[in-house]
């Protein structure tokens, strides 16, 4: 088996995964953040369960994200070592940052979020939750300005047939990473709301199945409460209308923010990688229409037998120049001007292996570019339009008692996850054959590009590679199997499994005056000198 | 001279070494876990002593490691890519054992505990290895040929020096947890912990004392001697503070050691940051395997910026979080049922 094969299945398969966890950590945060600033604010006893529902699920994907992004760092030199010693000197200092600058906020400080309810005062407590989520926005910056490095090389001059930066305002500065950080985040911003929407609606619907809320004639909510169900009053209600609408409009911002930066990083893209944009449309020739649906062999190397079905005219030319008329160029064109200016075969070189001298083919497999773009599209618009949906079906209060729908909802939280999938699967497959794309714009540098062939450890076997992609692969699979297990069952248990001491709360309400002892109220307890812990594992 | 280099391996030294001392007492906590406990609180009890801080800790590695990426890319290439199976046993262990620290305390019934639990002490204890056996070869040497690349098939790092590393991590390890947790903790697991560590230093701590005469005979050099006897002293202090009960001093001496037995390490063989045990002629140095000036000095600015603030508010953590954490702090476990009406 090829190595190349194996190394590339392996940093796919883990950074898809490592980014499902990624986008809700990035979305939640500042929606817990928001909750608890809310409730320092004003007082409000919805926004503090709010905060500590929304805040348990976070912290149970947040580890899941830490723990795979260490693989994400490692792999870098274990199975891609010439790589690391190609781009070293640029890749490298964005990755230190990371660290340096984000990382190291984002875990000590979520730290003191975790176990500091009782041990900081309400306002410090809630700037570190702050800073734990600006850590985490930063870490994302480091990471796409590194990836960004890869789409579209700047900041660097060739010394001795290797990258080395000169500028690093020019690589943080990166307009790819500018573009890529802003509409990464806002599809996280979009899980977010998704996630919000959705586990709401079910805990709405699940009020109205088991009768606690009814409708009156106008259909508007009558609230009620069940004091055999743990934590089932009142304030439940305002907990969960909140976060729905809170949900719906973060998911429908975000989704607005994505199409923006998705049509600026869209009009970067077909400057810097004409050849991914053209895979993208399956584009063979020159044309201005946008092909909403292409038939044919989309694998085909030759590229004559896609034939668009229903196309957009000028809509192309649009999302590339922003005029309706000006040709785009397509595969045909675009392959002969690669093949010129970056030769037709791999160099005969040892580091290539097998590959050496062996054609290169420049285009990306279309069927991936092509569906994993509308992919991104398509779910990203139908996240928005459930979005919209939910703001008119609850605008009376609640939820209907329809199963279908609430299941539709829970259902939605995986679309914004699906969009993000396809963008990153498209941006990166489209990059190859190339693991640093050439930069063909005026701050480009001759010579820096590295195809992903040369790019894998030379050292390191293909046995080797292959126990590590099954042993990843099989021990994440289990770990989600696990975490979504585990987020169902706290989602489940509703706002009392983030705060078990408001089951008993209407309990001590009758007797409150009497209970000295302080055992059965654990809000009390926590006040006195030697208390509990108030988080503990 | 290489001066930015050389700053730059002084400050992945101090990652390296910031990454042991606290991580150290993290991983050894956890293999304690496996043993040590009797019941459940006092593994509760252990697992919120490193409960706000574990996280904080092990950035320290994942900033070594990209640090080491940026400043010396030959050396983070070759070690990471030689060293493949033993990495990947580390990063396995450590996505064990965050999970189960998340994890273990969200499910109820008695076989859930226990599968986390084998997890965090396992993965505690492989990754705490693979570190001492990566850490190890980058001090002896691993087969590299001329363009850096391990030699020799999956299994070439598989010597007697990468056993005596991962044996030197994992029993330091358990020695630092267990004067930490005499620090953090009452009842009785401070009194547990008092006791193995009076009992089992002396052993435990060979192997790491046996890697640090390994390298000062190897390459040593006057100065670093003397690194070496603050090292034996700062030991010997601990020892008898502990004797004495006085736990604060005693978790003062084994930090003092591991500082000084590792910059012993550091210092010895520089300027060679990864030694080839083919030719020394394909020895990655200082000079060879690091980045640009202009990359190390963007680097220099943003450690020297970075550096003392981590450092400033990771000990206000652990200022927050000073109180000793004892079997009557625990929280009872509470039952996450569906909020259904059945």
């Amino acid at each position: 088996m090829d190595p190349v094969e194996i190394a590339r299945w392996q940093f796919g398969i883990t950074t898809v995964y490592h980014f499902w966890l990624v986008p809700l950590t990035l979305g939640l945060g500042p929606l817990v953040a928001l909750m608890q600033t809310m409730w320092v604010r004003t007082g409000k006893e919805r926004y503090l369960r709010m905060t500590k529902f929304w805040g348990k699920l976070y912290l149970i994907n947040f580890i899941l994200g830490v723990a795979t992004g260490l693989v994400q760092e490692f792999q870098f030199g274990m199975a891609w070592s010439e790589y690391s010693r190609f781009v070293g000197d640029v890749f490298g200092a964005p990755l230190a940052m990371e660290g340096l600058l984000a990382f190291f906020f984002e875990s000590t400080f979520l730290g003191l979020w975790i176990f500091g309810w009782t041990k900081l005062p309400k306002k410090i407590h809630l700037a570190c939750l702050w800073i734990a989520v600006a850590g985490s926005i930063a870490s994302a910056y480091f990471i796409l300005v590194a990836n960004s490095w890869m789409q579209h090389p700047v900041g660097v001059e060739l010394v001795d047939g290797r990258p080395v930066m000169n500028d690093i305002f020019a690589v943080l500065t990166n307009n790819t990473a500018i573009s890529a950080f802003t509409h990464s985040i806002s599809g996280a911003i979009a899980v977010g709301g998704a996630f919000l929407l959705g586990i709401a609606w079910y805990h709405l619907w699940r009020r109205r199945k088991d009768g606690i809320d009814t409708v009156d004639a106008d259909k508007r909510v009558i609230v009620g409460e069940a004091p055999e169900i743990g934590g089932r009053d009142k304030e439940d209600f305002k907990v969960w209308i909140t976060s729905l609408r809170i949900g719906a409009v973060v998911a429908i911002l975000g989704f607005g923010a994505v199409a923006i930066t998705g049509d600026l990083q869209g009009k970067l893209m077909f400057e810097q990688q004409p050849l991914k944009m053209a895979a993208a449309e399956a584009a063979c020739q020159d044309g201005t229409s946008f092909s909403v649906l292409s038939i044919g062999d989309l694998g085909s190397s030759d590229c004559n037998d896609v034939v668009g079905l229903i196309e957009i005219p000028g809509l192309l030319s649009f999302l590339a120049h922003g005029d309706f008329d000006t040709e785009v160029q397509g595969v045909n064109t675009l392959v002969p001007q690669y093949q010129e200016a970056y030769g037709t075969n791999i160099p005969d070189e040892a580091i290539y292996g097998e590959r050496a001298g062996s054609e290169i083919n420049y285009v990306p497999i279309m069927e991936v570019t092509y569906w994993g773009f509308r992919l991104m599209i398509g779910f990203g618009g139908l996240a928005a339009f459930a979005a919209v949906v939910a703001l008119w079906i609850t605008r009376k209060g609640t939820v209907p008692e329809s199963k279908w729908i609430q299941r539709l909802a829970i259902l939605g939280i995986l679309a914004p996850f699906a969009a993000n999938s396809a963008g990153w699967i498209f941006t990166e497959m489209g990059r190859q054959p190339f693991s640093v794309v050439p930069n063909p714009t005026p701050s480009g540098v001759d010579g820096v590009f590295m195809f992903t062939a040369a790019s894998v450890s030379p050292g390191v076997g293909a046995g080797e590679m292959l126990f590590s992609l099954i042993t990843l692969t099989l021990v994440y699979g289990a770990l989600l199997v696990v975490e979504v297990k585990l987020l169902t069952k706290y989602v489940r248990g509703g706002v009392v499994s983030a705060m078990p001491e408001i089951a008993h709360r209407s309990d001590n309400d009758d007797h409150s005056d009497d209970d000295t002892t302080g055992s059965g109220d654990k809000t009390r307890a926590t006040r006195s000198g030697d208390d509990v812990l108030s988080f503990a594992y | 001279m290489d001066v930015l280099p050389t700053v730059w391996f002084i400050a992945i030294s101090v990652l390296w070494i910031g990454y042991l001392l606290l991580e150290g007492f993290d991983l050894g906590v956890g293999m304690h876990m496996l043993f040590s406990a009797k019941n459940d609180t006092q593994r509760r009890v252990m697992l919120n002593t490193i409960g706000p801080v574990w996280d904080g800790n092990e950035v320290w590695l994942i900033t070594a490691g990209a640090a080491t990426f940026a400043a010396f890319p030959f050396w983070y290439a070759s070690l990471f890519s030689a060293l493949y199976l033993p990495l990947l046993f580390v990063l396995l262990g450590l996505i064990f054992r965050a999970v189960a620290i998340e994890y273990r305390g969200k499910g109820h019934t008695d076989r859930w505990r226990r599968n986390w639990d084998l997890a965090l002490g396992l993965g505690s204890l492989v990754s705490a290895f693979g570190v001492g056996a990566a850490l190890g070869l980058t001090t002896t040497g691993l087969p590299l040929n001329e363009n850096g690349d391990r030699v020799g098939g999956a299994f070439a790092w598989l010597t007697p020096y990468a056993v005596l590393g991962g044996l030197a991590v994992v029993g330091f390890c358990l020695v630092h947890a267990a004067t930490f947790l005499a620090l953090k903790s009452d009842g009785t697991v401070r009194v547990f912990a008092n006791k193995f560590f009076l009992r089992w230093a002396p052993i435990l701590l060979l192997p790491i004392v046996a890697w640090v005469l390994v390298v000062q005979f190897q390459s040593g050099k006057l100065y670093t001697l003397a690194i070496v006897v603050v090292a034996v002293v700062a030991i010997v202090w601990a020892y008898v503070n502990a004797r004495a009960g006085r736990e604060g001093r005693a978790f003062a001496g084994t930090a003092i050691f591991l500082v000084a037995g590792a910059a012993s390490i550091f210092a010895n063989v520089f300027p060679v940051v990864l030694p080839s045990t083919l030719d020394p002629a394909f020895d990655l140095t200082v000079s060879n395997a690091s980045s640009g000036d202009y990359t190390l000095g963007v680097m220099t600015w943003v450690a020297a910026f970075a550096l003392p603030l981590i450092l400033a508010y990771q000990s206000w953590t652990y200022w927050v979080f000073r109180k000793r954490v004892s079997d009557h702090h625990i929280p009872e476990a509470h039952l996450i049922v569906p909020a259904i009406r059945k």
